[in-house]
């Protein structure tokens, strides 16, 4: 790969990013900063309960306050065949309630006013009659016999969702009962909640002397949502226009499509006016995109010196009241099958069962390339497990057993073919930065004098980049992605995507591509996402998709362009085109370098000189269906200490040496790597959205969910090895989401550890002082 | 609802004038009333910090607070910070150390550090860390909004000439 210069900012280097000069000074655009003529709010009624019949809902008190211009509620929706919306997941969920309620702040009626403080206050009045209904909110007991049955418009009558399975059950089988040596781990992930800063939201504006519907939304994924919009409520599709302004963080959050933007669509095809409507944080946490979820059960074969032979995984998915994942058609666990890790097994068997209780719908992919945080975590977990009844350095039971570096293309047993990898030189170099032999020594000098110190290792593999169109999709369209690029006369361009950015700051990575590929520098390249009547179609942002596919869609088009540049090159420079090279930013007549035309000059000639037979103008776009995914990996190494006192674990050290492939912008990466770690460490230690038996929220706001604040956060330390994917067209790979996917399990590892010569083997997450304190209490080190 | 009430507040030097329902929240002044829409609503609870203004000199979360209890007082908002066409040292902090991502967080974690230097001008990363600990950052886990808040101290101090 050619290295371009500073000024052109390609492939490699630390420029700064483009779209921060709006956000320092507080100039961006998110959704509600979007402010539009004769525009209305909306405020969704909610239900108190988690499970109940609707007797009658009265209007009369909410209609009469001043500025309350319309009340939707289910039965209306129900006239107009929109009470009920598909899922993303082949399933359907109530829009606004009808019958009954299936999980506390279920959305039952929708209110519109002139202001949202009236909207607010109408809410309030409007009176919902409900007879309770008995509640389930522990998924093990969902397919008990005399379990409530909580979906009674399906026709299946029982709570079960899916039975997915994969592998091969009986070969494994049959090495288990041959092993000398099994480990066993119990381990739930628990229910947590992405909550990006900036809530979900929209501003809904049918025009009706157009037809034309413009949905302003926090949307990671507007073309798809364009669709669905289309397919659900009969807009034809070329009069609805999705803009998906500046998004204030979304990691998975905003993939789905919620009741609130139906209602919003509804309330403005009624009024004829924009309405608006934005959650609260409580509204954010309690009612949309949860994620994980599950509880899971692995056990490990292997032989007496360490050798693992197979993988068994049994979980329990609990989903909700409605299936609602955003997820690829078929896999209803998602890309959960990567939990045989970076281990070279000989065989391995996989199954899933999703379930229903009355908890929000969701099963969402939160910073996960779907379902891969919880099979990260699983594996990276027992193999730890394995290694205490080993008795063996949980560093020397992983080097036993990765995939060998001539092994790639590596096909695992639960069908993936993992792309590339250097698990062991990875590994090296993490243990190198931590000082891995000094560490141990100090714990075991720690130990002696009653001190507890632990060290936690993941070595992960995330599979990211979905996908190959013959495997993905999602609600039928299939998972490729687009880049278009126009280069305008003077040689500045304008790309489009079919992804969008919440943060990621693809605005400059994916101008750095087209500088790497054309060499017009970074600077003069504007990159524009989000708004579907200009972008070229794409399936969004999230599964760490972007580079895979629209940076791969940048580069393919980009060499597109460059194709005929050289056509163009070479009528200006009276040569063939065999005889001329490309160096970033110009072509040469082979020998002759001052013969020569630049990407500038020759985008002008472009539109003022074409040659002859040649179309004018200068531009590409480009659908890239990768061949296969990529492959991402990493090790973590995680150092605590434990206050004995208080229980209260402290992250003293952290060391992430990632290996994403070949980068585009160093700094960027690293970014997203602090932040990836900082929501792990969150997700490790004190987040889990929980449910009371009666289920009701026990994590519906910031104070009990928490999210860490500068003075909890650890500084990371970084490093990475290069990798690059042999299939992308410039060997990367996606980083967005492997911080925290590999995170967790360093973490827990990490204190299972400070407890391990205590005989504590798991502890299930978010590990709080109380759970720890609990923990030294019952073993006696604490009073 | 009850009568409304005339509110006149002073925000980056320009007096905002409106006529308020008495329980109209400041963040909502600032925002609708006065067009000026870089502060930011992340939790309506004060958790967050992304509604963080500086009123008459010191840190608010205008998310709850009432417009008129700021009635004829001074603030400085996100908006407020560049002069005479320059960034604030702040602004080029975040934007060279990498101090944000999705940046809805920015103009409240701005308004904090702001605060924070007009008391300690040389802060330690531990003073960095608690100046800014009423404001919740998603996405960059805070090291590079450190970076951006210390790159902002010894540029301003080099400003003043290395004075205190």
């Amino acid at each position: 790969m050619h290295k371009t210069s500073p000024e052109v900012g390609g492939m490699g280097h630390a420029i700064k990013r483009k779209e921060d000069l709006r956000f320092i000074q507080g100039r961006g655009n998110y959704v509600d900063d979007i402010s539009l003529p004769r525009m209305v709010y909306g405020q969704l009624v909610r239900s108190p309960y988690a499970h109940a019949r609707i007797r009658n809902i009265n209007l009369a008190k909410a209609k009469a306050v001043p500025g309350v211009l319309a009340i939707v509620t289910g039965e209306d929706l129900a006239k107009a065949n929109l009470a009920w919306m598909p899922t993303l997941s082949g399933d359907k969920q109530m829009v606004l309630a009808t019958g009954k309620v299936l999980f506390q702040s279920q959305e039952v009626a929708f209110v519109i006013a002139e202001d949202r403080y009236a909207a607010a206050d109408a809410a309030e009045l409007v009176e919902v009659e409900y007879d309770e209904l008995p509640v389930l909110v522990d998924p093990k007991k969902s397919l008990d016999p005399g379990a409530p049955i909580l979906r009674d418009d399906r026709e299946q009558k029982n709570n079960h969702i899916f039975h997915w399975e994969v592998g091969d059950k009986s070969g494994t089988e049959n090495l288990f009962k041959s092993a000398p040596v099994k480990a066993k781990v119990d381990a739930f992930f628990q229910r947590c909640h992405p909550a990006p800063l900036e809530t979900c939201g929209c501003v809904a504006d049918f025009n009706s002397a157009t037809g034309r519907l413009t949905m302003y939304m926090t949307s990671q994924a507007p073309h798809a949502h364009r669709t669905l919009f289309a397919l659900v409520g009969g807009i034809p599709e070329n009069n609805i226009r999705v803009v998906s302004p500046d998004i204030g963080g979304g990691f998975g959050n905003k993939v789905p499509i919620y009741p609130g933007y139906v209602c919003a669509i509804v309330g403005s095809l009624t009024l004829g006016r924009p309405v608006k409507w934005i959650e609260t944080r409580s509204e954010n946490l309690m009612s949309t995109g949860f994620a994980r979820d599950y509880h899971m059960t692995a056990e490990i074969a292997a032989d007496k010196d360490g050798k693992m032979k197979a993988l068994r995984v049994k979980t329990l998915a609990d989903h909700g009241a409605f299936n609602a994942a955003a997820q690829p058609t078929k896999f209803p666990a998602g890309l959960f099958s990567i939990c045989t890790g970076n281990y070279d097994l000989q065989n391995a068997f996989c199954e899933v069962d999703g379930v229903y209780t009355n908890k929000a719908p969701g099963g969402i992919a939160y910073r996960c390339s779907f379902r891969v945080t919880e099979a990260a975590y699983l594996i990276e977990r027992a193999v730890d497990v394995l290694a205490q009844e080993l008795k063996m350095d949980p560093v020397e039971l992983r080097r036993k057993n990765f995939i060998a570096n001539n092994k790639f293309p590596y096909k695992s047993p639960l069908g993936w073919t993992y792309d590339s990898g250097d698990y062991e030189a990875n590994l090296t170099k993490a243990l190198d930065i931590a000082g891995y032999a000094a560490l141990r020594k100090e714990q075991e000098e720690k130990r002696k004098k009653g001190e507890l110190m632990g060290i936690g290792i993941s070595t992960f593999v995330e599979i990211v980049g979905a996908g190959p169109a013959h495997t993905f999709d999602i609600a039928g369209i299939k998972m490729f992605d687009s880049a278009e690029i126009r280069i305008h006369p003077t040689g500045k361009a304008i790309c489009r995507m079919g992804t969008k950015s919440q943060g990621q700051g693809h605005e400059t990575t994916y101008a750095q591509i087209v500088a790497q590929e054309l060499g017009i520098p970074a600077a003069d390249v504007t990159v524009e996402e989000g708004d579907t009547d200009t972008a070229p179609y794409g399936l969004g942002t999230y599964a760490s998709r972007s580079t895979p596919t629209s940076g791969a869609a940048t580069a393919v088009a980009a060499r597109k362009i460059r194709d005929k540049a050289k056509k163009i090159a070479a009528f200006l420079l009276e040569a063939s085109e065999a005889d001329l090279e490309w160096e970033p930013g110009k072509f040469y007549v082979k020998g002759s370098p001052s013969k020569a035309k630049t990407i500038q000059e020759i985008a002008f000639a472009a539109y003022t000189n074409v040659p002859p037979g040649l179309e004018a103008g200068l531009e590409a776009v480009d659908y890239y269906d990768p061949p296969n995914l990529t492959f991402p990996f990493g090790t973590y190494i995680a150092v605590v200490d434990i206050d004995k006192g208080t229980g209260e674990v402290k992250v003293r050290r952290f060391i992430a040496v990632d290996d994403c492939g070949n980068i585009i912008n160093p700094m960027i990466v690293e970014g997203q790597i602090h932040g990836g770690l900082t929501e792990g460490l969150a997700i490790a230690f004190m987040q889990q959205i929980d449910y009371d038996e009666s289920g009701n929220v026990q994590g519906g706001t910031f104070m009990d969910y928490l999210l860490p604040t500068a003075v909890e956060t650890p500084n990371w330390e970084t490093d990475k090895t290069t990798t690059p994917s042999p299939h992308h067209p410039f060997g990367a790979k996606g980083i967005g989401e492997s911080p925290n996917v590999g995170s967790p399990a360093a973490f827990v590892n990490a204190v299972v550890d400070a407890l391990a010569h205590l005989g504590v083997k798991h502890i299930d997450m978010p590990i709080t002082p109380w759970k720890v304190w609990n923990i030294l209490k019952e073993k006696g080190v604490t009073g | 609802m009850a009568n409304k009430q005339q509110v006149k507040i002073t925000i980056n030097g320009r007096p905002s004038e409106a006529l308020i329902e008495p329980r109209t929240l400041l963040v909502h002044f600032i925002r609708e009333s006065a067009g000026l829409t870089g502060t930011h609503v992340g939790c309506d609870t004060s958790n967050c910090g992304a509604c963080t203004v500086i009123l008459n000199g010191k840190t608010v979360k205008s998310c709850t607070m009432f417009a008129v209890q700021a009635n004829g007082g001074e603030i400085t908002t996100v908006e407020g910070l560049m002069k005479d066409g320059q960034l604030h040292p702040l602004q080029e902090g975040f934007k060279q150390e990498h101090g944000l991502q999705c940046g809805f967080c920015t103009p409240g974690m701005l308004m904090s550090s702001l605060a924070l230097l007009e008391k300690k001008p040389n802060p330690t990363e531990e003073d960095i860390r608690w100046g800014i600990s009423g404001n919740l950052c998603r996405c960059t886990g805070y090291q590079n909004i450190v970076k951006a808040v210390q790159y902002a101290a010894g540029k301003m101090n080099a400003a003043q000439g290395g004075t205190k």
